[in-house]
């Protein structure tokens, strides 16, 4: 016999069986019974955000610098839709969050009732899955089901709906230890004769490429790829979310590929034989023309999820499983093949010569101004003070590519960015999750002056939990990845990307208590960032940037990958 | 790559919302829906459902993976994989009989084995179970005679059990 308890209750003794401990809400009259329980539950930490929708990114950062499942809490109606960019933010990225939304009474379900919205609806299409809980009974076993969705397979945002009646009926709480789907069977294990065909391809080749995407990250495979890259002597690119999934200071990385890649980059892809690709799922921003991407090239796609595999691009050897375990499947192959590293090394040298040409010829760079401060010179040195150690939140357009082109992450869960949504505002409630999750560590957001207003009423919650969060604003007085485009695409018509008003970032930052500085000259750049980087205290650094530069290399929309506009 | 008919056998969990994200996955996904026909199972957990789509390879290995993806999808079968499978439609026809067409209408029933399940003095309503071509058929030979109200069930089909040797 399990204990008598609400839903309500059910809930937060829920939360405590799945280990979590912090959570990132708003209150409302739907759920003010969980809050209630809230109230009466100690080791549950609940940071009180300002906006629902900061809420979800701020689970959704957790997650993905933890690795643990995120946890967001909002009310019915406003509540709940307030969430929907979050959750469509997490679900475009595979992170793993619960969302618990209040619900009007079962009884009033369909009604218009206050505050009333179809949240299932809504979601249905951004969540892994979703539930609307009508009993009570079926409250224990529907919480267990979210989470083991949300952490398992390919993650994802999983959202669960509770009626108020059902957070007050009583009911017992019977916690499932485990939890089987009968219709819910991810393979983890890859199929042992793929992973042999994969192998061959790989020994026979003279010009791959090793493709590491988010999967890595996710499924914690980052020891693995470096282990596999060494071994066979592999160039290694990477996709955003790849990013840190392979240490970006290695020798062997040819840093991220598709629309801002390196030149080299996307030169060995379009020139490879063989790509493996693992993790990734071949998003047009990485592909650029298809029928131009690795025109030559056998593909190997590991991967968890089975629609990634042959959806865009045709794959030669398609691997369903964990990219963690299909790589040390893979690994264990080339001990017991042994051939030496050596082989290895000789086969692949005219290759990597031809490679080291590419690097030498356009290796990432920009035009350095004593007028202006260059976004990319701030990137540079952020990376020589921190030497990799930090995790890097990112909003959305240029400062996000500027921070994946210049920080060489070195470390798997350090940059904290929105890929597949491309979501502005992000970047700063995710580093409020990042800094909660790792209390530690130092955490930045890189931001542009468009993006931080998104989600600047999030401040107060910072400064609530006093999170010593360092905001650097790469403030050039556009919107300027849009800005970009019209100058590159549309003649220089700058519609409406230039803010009329732009407020003081320092004395928003006062406002709010925390510390507020701006710096016009490149000189300021680097004794500016020692100093913030030393200061127990959220600080906003407004860089004043050259108002008009561009992020270089790009692939304009629809080109082939080569067809690159360079500095 | 060539388009062609799909005829996917789904089981899924029988739970509120089950059939709306398979609808969704179809819109959102822009995948078709020619023909889509759901009930229960013997196992009152699982309903059963009969989608025809169309699309070439590649999409229709899509759809059906997305289908797998979706939590509540338990099974999905290609009935049109192989050739070996039943395929069923049923239709009322609502047509009008009068008395210089009631003799006509009547001889076409006979010849179809179709079955008139409602009579009035200037309509009658037939039923008629088949594959597509048999639908398609009688629907042609009716129509001169003046069709009032069709309503078709949308496709259903089983593969055949392999014959024992």
């Amino acid at each position: 016999m399990g204990e008598i308890m609400t839903g309500a209750k059910m809930v937060v003794e829920a939360l405590k069986r799945e280990g979590v401990e912090i959570i990132f809400g708003y209150p409302g009259g739907a759920v003010i019974d969980i809050y209630d329980e809230i109230y009466k539950t100690e080791n549950l930490h609940h940071v009180l955000v300002r906006h629902e929708q900061g809420a979800t990114h701020a689970a959704d950062g957790f997650a993905r610098s933890t690795g643990k499942v995120g946890v967001a809490l909002v009310t019915s109606g406003p509540g709940a839709t307030n969430t929907v960019t979050g959750i469509a933010t997490a679900y475009m990225d595979s992170i793993p969050i619960v969302v618990l939304t209040g619900q009007v009474p079962t009884k009033l379900i369909g009604n218009d009732a206050f505050q009333e919205v179809d949240t299932t609806g809504i979601t249905r299409p951004i969540t892994k899955h979703n539930f609307l809980v009508k009993k009570v009974e079926d409250l224990p076993r529907i919480l267990k089901a979210a989470f083991h969705i949300a952490r398992t397979g390919r993650p994802g945002p999983v959202l669960v709906d509770l009626p108020k009646d059902v957070q007050q009926a009583k009911g017992e709480f019977n916690y499932p230890e485990e939890i089987h789907l009968r219709s819910y069977n991810p393979t983890y294990e890859p199929h042992i004769k793929q992973i042999e065909k994969a192998y061959q391809l790989l020994e026979k080749a003279e010009r791959p490429v090793f493709l590491v995407g988010g999967g890595v990250i996710s499924s914690g495979a980052s020891e693995e790829v470096r282990e596999l890259a060494e071994r066979l002597n592999l160039p290694v690119t990477m996709t955003l979310m790849g990013l840190g999934g392979f240490p970006g200071d290695h020798p062997q990385s040819l840093a991220m590929l598709g629309m801002h890649g390196t030149y080299y980059a996307n030169m060995a892809v379009a020139n490879c034989d063989l790509l493996l690709a693992v993790g990734a799922r071949f998003d047009d921003r990485v592909t650029g023309r298809l029928d131009a991407f690795a025109p030559f090239a056998k593909i190997i796609h590991i991967d968890i999820d089975p629609t990634s595999i042959q959806k865009n691009v045709k794959v030669d050897v398609p691997i369903v499983g964990d990219c963690k375990r299909s790589l040390q499947r893979l690994l264990e192959l080339i001990k017991e093949v042994g051939k030496p590293k050596k082989y290895f090394k000789e086969r692949f040298s005219d290759w990597w010569a031809q490679i080291e040409i590419w690097k030498k010829r356009y290796p990432l760079s920009y035009k350095e101004d004593p007028n202006y401060i260059k976004p990319q010179y701030v990137i540079e040195k952020l990376y020589e003070l921190t030497q990799g150690n930090a995790i890097i939140c990112t909003e959305v357009g240029q400062n996000q590519m500027w921070t994946a082109q210049f920080y060489k992450f070195k470390y798997p869960r350090t940059l904290i960015s929105s890929g597949g949504l491309g979501t502005m505002g992000f970047g700063f409630p995710a580093s409020i999750g990042a800094q909660m999750g790792n209390p530690d560590k130092l955490v930045i957001d890189i931001a542009g002056d468009g993006s931080i207003q998104m989600n600047i009423q999030e401040l107060a919650t910072a400064m609530d939990q006093r999170l010593p969060i360092k905001i650097i604003i790469l403030n050039n007085g556009y919107l300027g990845m849009v800005r970009q485009w019209q100058e590159l695409f549309y003649e220089k018509r700058y519609s409406a990307v230039k803010f009329a008003t732009l407020p003081d970032f320092v004395k928003i930052a006062e406002a709010y208590g925390a510390v507020g500085m701006r710096i016009t000259k490149p000189q300021e750049v680097e004794p500016t960032l020692k100093k913030i980087l030393s200061l127990d205290k959220l600080v906003i650094l407004d860089v004043i940037i050259a108002p008009e530069e561009g992020v270089f290399p790009m692939v304009p929309a629809g080109k082939a990958t080569t067809e690159m506009i360079l500095v | 790559m060539s388009e062609r008919k799909c005829t996917l056998s789904v089981l899924v969990e029988n739970t509120p919302g089950a059939l709306a994200r398979i609808a969704g996955l179809f819109s959102g996904r822009g995948f078709n829906i020619d023909s889509l026909c759901v009930a229960e199972t013997l196992d009152p957990t699982l309903s059963h459902l009969t989608l025809v789509t169309r699309g070439d390879d590649q999409i229709i290995e899509q759809i059906i993976k997305q289908l797998r993806r979706l939590i509540d999808v338990y099974k999905v079968v290609d009935v049109t994989e192989e050739e070996d499978y039943v395929e069923r439609e049923m239709a009322l026809i609502k047509v009008r009989a009068e008395k210089e067409n009631r003799e006509e209408i009547f001889r076409i029933c006979e010849i179809f084995r179709l079955k008139i399940v409602d009579v009035t003095p200037r309509t009658y309503i037939i039923e008629v179970t088949g594959d597509k071509n048999k639908l398609e058929a009688v629907i042609e030979l009716l129509q001169p005679m003046g069709i009032k109200e069709i309503v078709r069930t949308g496709t259903i089909a089983m593969k055949r059990e392999k014959k024992s040797t």
